[in-house]
């Protein structure tokens, strides 16, 4: 996720990380070793189950980033930069949130998108230079 | 540098423990103690063994998860610190560790480091909030509180509830956190309303949970990792002795309309 989907991620990173979860995810799911047992408290079964999480939460993470075609906060794409190399974003295609909803194992999840509406104050872009 | 690690082990709460040792190498200066119970898990994976459970959560000394004693002392030997805040840097090349589990009889062993410290929870649903309308006005939010009340409950407050006071204590006595929770409410003005209610029922609930009475040993404010004084103890005795003798009339003043 540090390489593919980190703080600058582009296209092309996050189509390598999206091709690299599933053979994880395939790896974690037929090559795990849980030590420990059943009857009692057992903290490595408990990390396993959070890993099994971070792997469709990661590659959520990617398609998500990859959808939004523009910069805007914390998510940089490096394709959309000013000529300063500021965040540019793209309010005309991307004034949404994304919403994802899971439609099943290995079936691509549903984006709905929730328009961003401002009534008391005009979207606008804070500049820290001046 | 190098290490042998002594800890304790044990598969659950009825099952009988033992300490159990380790040599653990490559540990660094920089490693806080969680960590290197980390790596030492993974060479235990490694090995095929079960990894030792142990309570981390937000390795920055507030939330109050880590509790171990190490080397006889609660969060071991730097004074004010979480185990979690405690770096190999206080340990010497080659030392030899030994790690155990909180032992007090309200606290029984889960697995391994692993206590259950719900009783606490439990002492603090007896009392350890304010849920009534804080009276007439001035609002309590608005009236100026001084300096030296705010910090006195500020450092109160400053109980991040882990359980070393218990610990430590040769009587397994829960009286610090407890005090430290009816204080930091009872300075308050919000906290008047239900001052000796909070007290009678917050102390109750200790003595049912089986803590230990306190005598003064003060090995609790040694070991507490934010240095909470045992001034709060007193505190706590006066009010609670309040509670017994009188009903503390009702600050919000008498409601008889005859």
């Amino acid at each position: 996720m540090w390489e593919h989907c980190g703080i600058a991620r582009s296209k092309e990173s996050l189509e390598e990380g999206l091709r690299k979860i599933p053979k994880l995810r395939e790896e974690f799911w037929q090559n795990l070793r849980v030590t420990g047992e059943t009857d009692h408290l057992n903290q490595s079964l408990e990390h396993a189950g959070r890993v099994a999480d971070f792997m469709d939460f990661g590659e959520l993470m990617c398609q998500d980033a990859l959808v939004r075609e523009e910069s805007c906060g914390c998510h940089l794409r490096e394709e959309y930069q000013t000529e300063e190399n500021e965040a540019k974003r793209n309010d005309e295609d991307f004034a949404f949130v994304s919403v994802f909803e899971h439609k099943g194992e290995g079936v691509a999840p549903e984006l709905t998108k929730e328009p961003l509406e401002f009534e008391a104050f005009p979207l606008a872009t804070r500049n820290y230079k001046s | 540098m190098k290490i042998k690690i002594h800890i304790w082990r044990q598969e659950s709460p009825k099952a009988k423990g033992a300490m159990e040792s380790h040599e653990l190498d490559g540990v660094t200066d920089d490693m806080s103690f969680l960590e290197m119970l980390d790596t030492l898990n993974e060479q235990l994976n490694d090995q095929g063994k079960v990894p030792i459970a142990f309570d981390h959560d937000c390795r920055e000394g507030v939330c109050g998860s880590c509790s171990m004693v190490i080397d006889g002392q609660a969060h071991g030997p730097k004074g004010e610190t979480t185990t979690c805040q405690l770096y190999m840097r206080s340990f010497e090349d080659g030392a030899d560790i030994y790690v155990e589990p909180f032992r007090a009889a309200a606290f029984p062993v889960l697995r391994d480091l692993v206590v259950d410290r719900s009783a606490f929870d439990r002492i603090i649903e007896a009392g350890g909030y304010i849920s009534n309308h804080s009276g007439p006005k001035p609002e309590p939010n608005s009236i100026p509180i001084e300096p030296e009340v705010q910090e006195t409950a500020l450092d109160a407050a400053s109980c991040i509830g882990c359980g070393a006071c218990v610990a430590a204590c040769p009587n397994g006595s829960a009286m610090l956190f407890t005090s430290a929770k009816v204080s930091h409410l009872g300075l308050m003005p919000q906290g008047q309303t239900e001052r000796y209610d909070r007290v009678e029922a917050m102390v109750n609930q200790m003595e049912e949970e089986g803590f230990g009475s306190c005598r003064n040993y003060a090995e609790c404010e040694a070991q507490c990792p934010k240095g909470i004084s045992i001034a709060f103890i007193g505190r706590l005795n006066s009010d609670y002795l309040k509670s017994q003798l009188v009903k503390a009339d009702d600050p919000r003043g008498k409601m008889h309309a005859q």
